[in-house]
């Protein structure tokens, strides 16, 4: 190994190795590039006995930090729960009219509302909160239970029509058709009188019949002039929306055996201070209503 | 054939000086230590027009951020100021929005046009005079002269022990070195804030964090750069040295050793003349090698790390008049003039081989012969710089109009895409828009927003519960973006396609000034 053979032209060592004929020449590295080198080992020495670095069979090297991923972002979450636990304190202590009126209170409630809005409404409701055949549209002005800030709080909180909620918002409609109460000549009768409360094109003849039906059967829950009752949440057969469809068909359907949609109730599971927030973004959606509408 | 030689009255007269090219090609070895380099002061034209082109560039650059400009008491009153937290670009009468940055790129573009036309005419002219890089060797080499003396008594304390008048000079001198970096730093943060503030700031340690790593980021590559690497950077780091060889051409100018009148060289010009021998003009007095401070012999032509300083053509026109002999022996020369030159200069022997033969260019009476070529302005004047020129324009022009005609109010419009309409209970159709309206001036402004080509029109600020038909006012604050979202209702009757394009116009209450952007109105199809 001693002797080392040297490249006649340049006069450089030799490395021995050759391809060809040509000699592979023994240049020292840049120095610059060593001593970045040594300082990269130095740099990770300090590394592994600071931070867990070498897997074990069982375990692995724990570092004097006693710093990991996983702390650092549980200290993370612990850090941005308690920057906003403030505000969330602020949203509890503050009724939900003021929350709205409060341009800082009004951006974290509906900056709040909204993602969990994302996560836990869109599934029926829709992303835009647009709804869908059998679940209502959360923009528009119409409102099964109510639309302002009290009455959409509590539809929230309890939920519509299910078991874990004593307090849920519940209305079941008969089933007039299976349970033989109404004909099918009635029930068309009646149905075509509801396409003339609504403004659509209907059977006038059919309709005049349906006007002493709907009187007998409907109107105790959705109202002599069928613009419905919030109390009950018993739909408004007089406006253009409808929630299982308008045409003859779809409202005869749904006399004959009516569908109800079902809502679980949140407060036990999100909190007062999430429900308040998600209140404050639904009804910032469009379709708000102002306190007095629920006196009406 | 040696008359020539009698004019030249004593070349003896001038000091050869023990310089040496280190880093000319021949003695370039890899993996070598950098050889120092000390070059020695310089005097004569160029110089003098370097020291007056450092000091106004300095001069630029530490002064701007303290001039002031009254833009009323929404702007802030610095005249050339990048304010990166709210994203404006003051300069003088202009403000640029962030949307607008094209202004800057096209002045970007502009320099870098400019850098192509400069280096086609007057070759390296940026390397060797206005390149922060030489700029502030330069005035670290001014430091470098004062603290520790001229060339020969700085090669004598570098090779010197450490004594103590060695070591006070050393401290000294990187000491003003570390001051000058940090001031470098120091003055470039001031564009990006109040100068007066961040200065009293900086001293008070109540500046940003940001503030003091920009400074002291700069003020390390100020002094790694400028005090320690110096040729280095250009030789080895910069790109452009390598990419404006593209730029170059036959009809460029560029330092030039005219070899054809000063070869062949000799210290002994009378001696060889008594021997019957020719000598050309270069007295071998290395003047050129000791002024440069890139290390290299301009002698031996063209070289990558040359910088055209133009300090060797002042010490050889220096050594030129002492002895008599018309300067430009080392000046700036276009390729063409000096291969014309050339041709001139040589004799074919009777064996085949090519001399240079002095008398050649020169006539009886010494005086150069008129059949010399001399470059002059019109070669300047050629395709590769009429076109770099018109580019040049082109994008000026191009910039100056698009100032004149910018818009200093905008609006934009972004149509609610989830839910696209929503049908309300008496059958009208309502649709979201995220409002956006750029009051780009320095006062508040009241705009007026309406709806054009959308009949039965209601417009509803979110929140409220008041619709409104008409126009809108709007307040939107100096220099300000105000977004708002609305809702637009059209009522059932007047809802005709499922899909209606129709404007947002918004007027300045108290003036001329009007934006119309249109927009989409959605509705169910029937």
């Amino acid at each position: 190994m001693s002797d080392k053979e040297v490249d006649t032209f340049s006069g450089v060592e030799t490395t021995g190795h050759e391809w060809d004929g040509i000699t592979e020449l023994n240049n020292p590295l840049p120095r610059w590039w060593l001593w970045t080198w040594y300082a990269t080992i130095a740099f990770s020495l300090g590394y592994v006995i600071y931070y867990p670095a070498i897997p074990l069979i069982s375990s692995y090297t724990q570092g004097i930090s006693g710093e990991t991923t996983r702390s650092v972002v549980e200290k993370d979450l612990a850090a941005a729960e308690q920057a906003k636990s403030g505000m969330v304190q602020k949203i509890l202590d503050t009724p939900l009219e003021e929350i709205r009126t409060d341009d800082a209170l009004f951006r974290f409630a509906t900056a709040g509302g909204q993602s969990l809005y994302k996560v836990y409404c869109t599934q029926c409701h829709g992303s835009g909160a647009q709804g869908a055949p059998g679940f209502p549209n959360l923009n528009d002005d119409d409102w099964l239970w109510g639309g302002d800030l009290e009455t959409i709080y509590t539809t929230i909180a309890h939920g519509v029509r299910n078991d874990e909620d004593d307090d849920a918002r519940f209305s079941d409609m008969m089933a007039f058709g299976e349970d033989d109460m109404l004909s099918g000549t009635e029930i068309v009768a009646v149905s075509e009188f509801v396409r003339k409360i609504s403004g659509q094109e209907h059977n006038a003849d059919n309709a005049t019949t349906g006007i002493e039906i709907f009187a007998d059967n409907c109107a105790a829950c959705h109202g002599d002039d069928g613009l419905g009752g919030r109390d009950l949440g018993a739909p408004n057969l007089g406006d253009a929306l409808w929630l299982y469809g308008g045409s003859l068909n779809e409202i005869a359907t749904q006399i004959r055996t009516p569908k109800h949609g079902v809502m679980p109730a949140w407060l036990g599971r999100l909190g007062e201070a999430s429900v308040k927030q998600l209140t404050v973004y639904i009804h910032s959606l469009g379709g708000g209503e102002k306190e007095l509408a629920s006196a009406e | 054939m040696s008359d020539v030689n009698d004019f030249i009255k004593h070349d003896d007269a001038v000091d050869r000086i023990d310089a040496e090219a280190v880093n000319s090609k021949t003695k370039r070895v890899d993996y070598a230590a950098r050889k120092k380099i000390f070059p020695k002061r310089a005097s004569g034209t160029f110089r003098q027009l370097k020291w007056w082109i450092m000091a106004i560039t300095l001069g630029i650059y530490y002064i701007t951020p303290w001039l002031r400009w009254d833009r009323g008491e929404y702007a802030p009153d610095q005249a050339v100021l990048i304010n990166l937290g709210t994203r404006r670009f003051y300069f003088f009468f202009i403000e640029i929005w962030p949307q607008e940055f094209f202004f800057v790129a096209g002045l970007l573009v502009m320099a870098g046009i400019g850098l192509f036309l400069v280096t086609s005419t007057v070759g390296r002219a940026w390397c060797g005079y206005s390149c922060p890089q030489t700029v502030w060797v330069d005035l670290f080499l001014v430091v470098e002269r004062f603290v520790e003396g001229e060339r020969n008594a700085r090669i004598k304390l570098d090779k010197g022990p450490w004594t103590t008048n060695k070591t006070v000079k050393r401290v000294v001198k990187h000491t003003i070195w570390i001051l000058i970096s940090i001031a470098t730093g120091g003055a470039w943060i001031f564009y990006f804030g109040d100068a007066p503030t961040l200065f009293i700031d900086l001293f008070t340690l109540q500046a940003s964090f940001a503030a003091y790593a920009t400074v002291a980021a700069l003020a390390a590559t100020t002094y790694i750069f400028g005090g320690l690497m110096r040729e280095q950077v250009c030789t080895y780091m910069c790109p452009w040295p390598r990419i404006q060889a593209a730029m170059l051409d036959e009809n460029s100018l560029t330092v030039t050793y005219n070899d054809w009148r000063g070869e062949p060289r000799s210290r002994h010009a009378k001696r060889l003349k008594r021997e019957g021998k020719v000598s050309g003009d270069c007295v071998d007095c290395n003047a050129c090698v000791a002024v440069c401070p890139m290390g290299i012999d301009i002698r031996d032509g063209q070289q990558l790390e040359c910088i055209t300083c133009a300090l060797c053509i002042d010490a050889c026109d220096g050594v030129m008049q002492k002895i008599g002999l018309e300067k430009g022996l080392i000046a700036y020369a276009t390729l063409s003039e000096y291969s014309a030159n050339m041709a001139l200069a040589q004799t074919t022997g009777p064996d085949g081989t090519v001399v240079l033969d002095p008398s050649n260019i020169r006539d009886k009476s010494g005086k150069f012969s008129d059949k010399l070529a001399h470059t002059n302005w019109r070669s300047f004047i050629r395709p590769r710089t009429i076109v770099y020129s018109v580019i040049y324009a082109a994008i000026g022009i191009a910039l100056m109009v698009a100032l004149l005609i910018r818009d200093r109010l905008d609006l934009n419009i972004l149509h609610d895409r989830n839910p696209l309409f929503v049908t309300l209970s008496d059958g009208s159709v309502r649709n979201g828009y995220e409002v956006k309206i750029l009051n780009m001036i320095t006062h508040p402004r009241s705009f007026g927003l309406k709806i054009v080509g959308l009949p039965g029109a209601t417009i509803r600020f979110s929140g409220s519960d008041l619709d409104q038909s008409g126009e809108i006012i709007l307040d939107v604050g100096a220099d300000k973006l105000r977004a708002v979202h609305l809702f637009v209702t059209v009522p059932k009757e007047h809802v005709s396609s499922d899909r209606t394009t129709f404007d947002f116009l918004v007027r300045d209450m108290n003036g001329e000034e009007t934006v119309q952007t249109n927009s989409t109105f959605n509705a169910p199809k029937r």
